[in-house]
């Protein structure tokens, strides 16, 4: 069970609102490039996060640049995992391979600040602060597999292959 | 049942009859990371336990985005990936030699083939006939050691344009129309394949641009069939042995059908701070801009400056406007330079830039004051692309970016030719 607070963005939350291509310079030096997660799309979240919290985003969240420092750097501010009503292709698997959860639901439910309880095994997001109770889109058995052994590369360390 | 192209070549290289919606493993034949995603790469296949990659001569690392380095920490990471490059015996392709998604076209695609790298443009190498996608660090990381990954075949959407482009519209008009039409997730997960008479017409340049912006629109590749004019491309680079014709069966299934009428295009604008949030050239008269972009891995090839030799050529930006020319490759600086383009656009006030990304992510070259206006040849118009969030990005074709360097506002190229 996943529990915490939730932090709400708008539709199309890029890449470079995530991470900025001008922070590339601080690519090598992860926990300095942590520092501005999300900055441009609200300057105070990293102020405010607290381990466990939730990124709630609407449509096509994570759309743009393949950089997989845009979940990277999500993760590491401590965030339990993504929702959203939709995500775009790059950004959803390379979460899954550092082995965030990104969830699809019905975000418009949420508000920001709601605390949530968020249950994988169950695919329900349960909204304490307003009494809802969200079911999630299925992830993909694939996809379930990485997670589950927390992301890709452990799970070639584990397998030394990959299998479907 | 026939197959759409990204089932024919997911087909061939997982061994399986696949179809949309299928999970297959396949083959990758070419990956690469450039030097703002490789050094991820580099870490994750190190602590993964592959000890060797699968494919080193196929295997490629590009140092484009930050070239020549603009700082000590880009340098430290070109030469992390340098020192790999030298211990696993992979190719490197070093600064000045190109952006990675024209160097790939001239140098490795061939196709059929199935393209990762770590970027997000990586669907440019789709125009060749391949099945090409952007993947993060870790997924090019697993391609690299294994030489194949997972793939889910993605379901197609046919574009079938017809009809003949008008005086100054292109390709980049095209795809930025549709991408306003679809919408910046209109075609996420999709296969994005272009048919039609205008596209069989189409020029390799033209097919490179829209195939790189497939993406914009969601999509996970943007694939033409290899025809006489991609067997006429590789010819041109050397490569004549490795074309192969592909096109997709006349029966294939798609999920749906969208009709353009190249006739009724006109020069297009991506407006801030989304891609799709287009409109046209005609009627953003007026808008103020301070810097034009002329290049990158979208509309940096010969047939783009030459439009802008054309338009540009015995004339001067206007006041206050700055005029940067990328040519992307080195093999296309090359040419420019034998064809005398660079002469022209310097004398038209250019500043020229060293082949590779420029300022399109926002590194370094022509990072936007604030509130500053910039039309750019480039494909992503987010906020803060460009290094500065107080700034505003205009995505337009070559033509148009010419044009409006004259005025200094958006204009539509018609009105100055």
């Amino acid at each position: 069970m996943l529990k915490g607070k939730a932090h709400k963005f708008g539709d199309s939350i890029s890449t470079d609102h995530i991470i900025p291509g001008r922070y590339a310079p601080l690519r090598s030096n992860l926990p300095e490039l942590a520092k501005h997660v999300l900055e441009d799309a609200d300057v105070n979240f990293v102020k405010k996060v607290k381990a466990g919290d939730f990124v709630v985003g609407g449509n096509n969240f994570g759309l743009g640049s393949s950089r997989e420092h845009a979940p990277l750097v999500i993760k590491m501010a401590g965030v339990s995992a993504i929702l959203a009503k939709s995500v775009a292709r790059i950004f959803y698997r390379n979460a899954i391979n550092l082995g965030l959860p990104v969830l699809i639901c019905d975000t418009d439910k949420i508000t920001n600040g709601d605390e949530l309880e968020v249950d994988l095994t169950a695919g329900t997001v349960k909204d304490i602060t307003n009494g809802n109770t969200l079911t999630f889109g299925k992830i993909p058995e694939v996809m379930l597999k990485i997670l589950n052994e927390g992301g890709i590369i452990n799970y070639v360390k584990k397998h030394g292959d990959i299998t479907v | 049942m026939g197959k759409t192209l990204a089932e024919k070549i997911l087909s061939a290289k997982s061994g399986t009859d696949a179809k949309a919606g299928d999970i297959v493993i396949a083959i990758v034949d070419l990956a690469f990371v450039q030097d703002t995603t490789g050094p991820l790469t580099v870490r994750q296949f190190q602590s993964s336990g592959m000890s060797k990659l699968a494919n080193p001569e196929r295997t490629v690392l590009f140092i484009d985005h930050a070239v020549p380095s603009p700082n000590a920490n880009q340098s430290n990471d070109h030469m992390l990936l340098r020192e790999f490059a030298d211990q696993c015996g992979c190719k490197l392709s070093d600064i000045g030699e190109g952006v990675c998604h024209q160097v790939v076209q001239e140098d490795f695609t061939r196709p059929g083939d199935v393209v990762v790298g770590a970027d997000s443009h990586t669907t440019t190498a789709g125009a060749l006939g391949a099945f090409a996608t952007g993947m993060g660090s870790s997924d090019v990381a697993v391609a690299m050691g294994l030489g194949k990954n997972w793939f889910r075949v993605p379901e197609s959407f046919k574009v079938q344009v017809d009809g003949d482009f008008q005086k100054w519209v292109s390709a980049k008009d095209l795809i930025l129309h549709l991408i306003g039409t679809i919408g910046a997730d209109g075609a996420t997960y999709k296969s994005l394949e272009f048919h039609g008479r205008t596209i069989k017409k189409m020029s390799m340049t033209g097919r490179f641009t829209i195939a790189n912006m497939a993406v914009e629109a969601g999509a996970k590749a943007g694939i033409f069939a290899a025809d006489e004019t991609t067997k006429q491309f590789l010819k041109s680079v050397g490569r004549g042995n490795d074309y192969k014709a592909l096109e997709a069966d006349p029966d294939a299934v798609y999920e749906k059908t969208i009709k353009i009428d190249a006739n009724k295009l006109e020069p297009t604008v991506s407006k801030p701070h989304r891609v799709d949030n287009t409109a046209l050239a005609k009627d953003l008269k007026g808008t103020r801009i301070q810097q034009v972009v002329v290049g990158t891995c979208t509309n940096g090839r010969m047939e783009d400056l030459a439009v802008a030799v054309s338009i540009l050529k015995g004339k001067k930006p206007a006041k206050g406007v700055r005029l940067i020319v990328g040519p992307a490759s080195r093999r296309i600086m090359t040419t420019a330079i034998e064809k005398g383009y660079i002469t022209s656009l310097i004398e038209s006030g250019a500043t020229i830039l060293p082949p590779g990304c420029g300022p399109c992510m926002g590194l370094h070259q022509g990072a936007l004051g604030d509130g500053e206006a910039c039309l750019s040849t480039a494909n992503r118009n987010f906020e803060g692309r460009m290094g500065n969030p107080k700034s505003f990005i205009y995505l337009a074709s070559p033509a148009t970016a010419a044009a409006s360097a004259l005025t200094g506002e958006i204009t539509d190229p018609r009105e100055v030719m």
